[in-house]
């Protein structure tokens, strides 16, 4: 049965992408019902990053549609899903006042100090931000996304650049939002990363969904020849 | 007369909080700062949308506002007085030799550096935000003000240059204002015409104010973009 | 949502305008162009207060060469004008751009030099002879070159000498464009000759090395004339208050604020709007 209050499931119909007549993703379908961690793997130039952001809404698809349950992607008058980038911008102001801008604009369902005790950022809150450090600046970064309390959480890449104590730190939170209800989609290039983290793997290669599988499933048995070449590790083109 | 006594009597005019010295000074700021201040009211936004905005012709309008920068003061007085002179197309708002005329002109003196380091700013952060706000559904005007605030240091220093020009230049506020005794004389004239008359102590005096508000305004440019670098990361 | 900050900053910054741009204007005053050698020599510091006690008038005074402050007559930029070029005053009036002209008062020029005097002409009482020893010996001459009254006195100087200055211009004659107390400080720091008006000579302070080297001749007589712009043509004038301005110059207690005007007991100026054909 549906959830009415959900904009879940979103789902991805022949979705494709081009950028100056050269295709560059798609067509790609496949349904995102609510919960769990969904990782997009594959290798660089796969489109992963462009899937993110045409289901998330910062680029209009060339053909092909991303539709959420309800219209819009509006829960209540809230957009519902929230995304954090591989490089997460940091407003020039403090950490706390990073959270607050979020708030004022996009409207919170969370509180500001709420999300500093509970990313354990208060001793850091009244910092500039782009002097924080990196694993830092990341959970900053999925602070400000929980606080608009979104139903999915779309992040690329979300510890590429972070060392190995700091990325055992971000997973940790990950697994916290998906084990309170959070759907969470995410890019990684970290294999290891999808093992840990993942239910379900979408496996991208040249801008097309060449497997769409649960993720045990798919590192124990990788159905495709692009699949098993990659997570044994060799370079695919 | 020679320079040390000029130079002291000119101290002492300092010091000693001279009225009509104080009057040129006060008047000179006053004319500067709602100049400046104008000019960031109109210019800010516009040089924000020119940031954000696509439209054919930006590039023309970029580079004019670029090159409005460099537009001689004596220039911008020259078209204020044909506008503003009973035989010119505003005549009849009776603004010729008066404080406002002033600040029009040094508005459109300040207006084009404003704008222009606005647009180069904003532009800027904006390429590094866009995805971001667009993430937190705030897009195009609706980004300009969050944009404005994390641009404040460079604004500012923007702003200050703004006022260094206006409060340095001769050419305009003479023109337009006349260098009427205690109504349109600022700091600058005052010292073309008391050099003129050979008074050469107020003329002294009111160099070393401007020089010293000068020496001030770039301690404070260098102060806001040193706050900034802070922030900036 | 606009940023609070940004609205507030934008807020704070309209309240700090608004009063500077709707700062009280004086309920009356008038605008009058006159001659950089009147408000130079610190005539109207002295005669305007005087004036606006009497009448509750203030007068702004842009102080321009004659030439220019005719124009800004001419345009309507001011309701008064007072200069000293008798010839173009006239004409201002016939033109239709003045209502009437009436004398004032007179001061005098004088022939400034350095005291070695190249030239030798120090202690003559003839102008004239004066400038031919001048442009016989090629000595420096500073020339205000600004279309001002004093500029068209030393044209008319050159004339009666029978010079023709266009031709006779060289390397030794310097027009600079600029007003009395310029040509002075220029005379002061090259050793020049320059014809000045004697107010202005003696409320300038960097003389340097220069003196008066003649004066006295009838030639070098100066006369200061005021005109109301003319209402007819510039809706916008200030007619009565003009007039009132006008007409307390030539009326005895401003003839008399003229006299009274003193710089090291020597009068500057020599009122004479009673004198006929003045």
């Amino acid at each position: 049965m549906r959830d009415l209050a959900s904009i879940l499931p979103l789902r991805v119909e022949n979705l494709a992408f081009e950028a100056e007549g050269k295709a560059l993703l798609g067509p790609v379908s496949f349904k995102l019902p609510k919960g769990g961690i969904t990782a997009i793997i594959g290798p660089n130039g796969a489109g992963k990053s462009l899937l993110l952001r045409l289901c998330h809404g910062l680029i209009a698809p060339a053909s092909g549609r991303a539709e959420w349950a309800t219209e819009g992607g509006l829960l209540a008058g809230r957009k519902g899903h929230a995304m954090v980038f591989q490089r997460p911008v940091m407003l020039r102001r403090s950490a706390r006042a990073n959270l607050q801008h979020a708030v004022s604009v996009a409207g919170a369902g969370r509180r500001v100090a709420e999300a500093l005790q509970r990313f354990g950022l208060e001793p850091l809150a009244e910092r500039p931000a782009r002097l924080l450090s990196g694993g830092e600046q990341q959970r900053l970064a999925l602070a400000r996304a929980w606080l608009l309390a979104p139903e999915v959480l779309f992040l690329d890449e979300p510890s590429s650049q972070l060392d190995p104590g700091a990325t055992r730190q971000i997973e940790a939170i990950l697994l916290g939002l998906a084990s309170e209800g959070v759907t969470l989609l995410m890019t990684t290039h970290d294999l290891g990363q999808a093992r840990r983290l993942a239910r379900r793997v979408l496996f991208l290669h040249r801008g097309q969904l060449v497997e769409d599988a649960e993720a045990h499933a798919f590192f124990a048995a990788p159905r495709t020849e692009e699949a098993r070449a990659f997570v044994a590790g060799d370079l695919l083109w | 007369m020679d320079i040390t006594a000029a130079f002291s009597e000119a101290l002492q005019l300092i010091l000693g909080a001279d009225a009509k010295f104080l009057q040129i000074v006060g008047l000179s700021l006053r004319v500067t700062l709602t100049a400046v201040l104008l000019a960031a009211l109109i210019g800010l936004p516009l040089g924000a949308w020119l940031a954000i905005s696509r439209f054919s012709g930006r590039a023309l309008v970029i580079v004019f506002v670029n090159g409005l920068m460099g537009l001689p003061p004596v220039v911008a007085g020259l078209v204020v007085f044909l506008l503003l002179s009973r035989a010119g197309p505003l005549g009849s708002w009776g603004l010729l030799f008066t404080p406002t005329a002033m600040v029009i002109a040094q508005t459109v003196l300040v207006l084009p550096i404003v704008i222009a380091l606005t647009r180069g700013t904003i532009e800027e952060l904006w390429r590094e935000y866009r995805e971001h706000l667009a993430s937190l559904g705030v897009n195009g005007w609706r980004a300009v003000p969050t944009l404005l605030w994390d641009g404040r240091f460079a604004l500012a220093t923007g702003l200050l240059a703004g006022f260094g020009r206006a409060s340095a230049e001769v050419g305009a506020v003479l023109i337009v204002g006349g260098n009427i005794a205690n109504y349109t004389r600022t700091m600058t004239t005052t010292i073309a015409l008391e050099t003129s008359k050979g008074d050469l102590p107020l003329a002294l005096g009111l160099g070393i104010v401007l020089m010293a508000l000068t020496l001030l305004i770039n301690a404070l440019a260098f102060g806001a973009s040193r706050i900034g670098q802070r922030f900036a990361g | 949502m606009l940023d609070r900050r940004v609205t507030l900053g934008i807020a704070g910054a309209l309240l700090l305008v608004a009063p500077a741009l709707a700062q009280t204007q004086p309920n009356r005053f008038i605008t009058v162009s006159s001659t950089t050698s009147t408000t130079d020599s610190g005539l109207f510091t002295h005669l305007l207060p005087i004036f606006q006690v009497k009448t509750g008038i203030e007068v702004r005074v842009v102080s321009q060469g004659t030439g220019q402050a005719l124009d800004t007559g001419r345009r309507g930029d001011a309701d008064v004008v007072f200069v000293h070029a008798r010839a173009q005053e006239v004409k201002f009036v016939e033109d239709g751009f003045g209502v009437e002209r009436k004398a004032v008062m007179y001061n005098d020029f004088v022939l400034i030099g350095p005291k070695a005097d190249p030239a030798g002409i120090k202690g003559g009482k003839d102008i004239v002879a004066a400038l031919k020893a001048v442009q016989a010996k090629g000595s420096l001459f500073i020339s205000r070159g600004d279309k001002s009254g004093t500029h068209a006195a030393e044209l008319n100087l050159w004339k009666a000498a029978e010079i023709d200055i266009e031709k006779a211009k060289g390397p030794w004659y310097r027009e600079i464009g600029q007003g009395m107390g310029a040509a002075l400080n220029m005379a002061s720091a090259q050793d020049g000759y320059v014809l000045a008006d004697r107010a202005t000579w003696l409320n300038f302070r960097n003389r340097g090395d220069l003196d008066i080297l003649v004066e006295g001749d009838r030639r070098l007589f100066n006369q200061y004339g005021v005109i109301l712009v003319n209402p007819a043509k510039h809706p916008h004038v200030k007619q009565a208050d003009g007039q009132a301005f006008i007409d307390w110059l030539v009326s005895p207690d401003g003839q008399k604020a003229i006299a009274d005007y003193k710089i090291g007991g020597q009068s500057l100026f020599f009122p004479n709007a009673t004198q006929p054909g003045a």
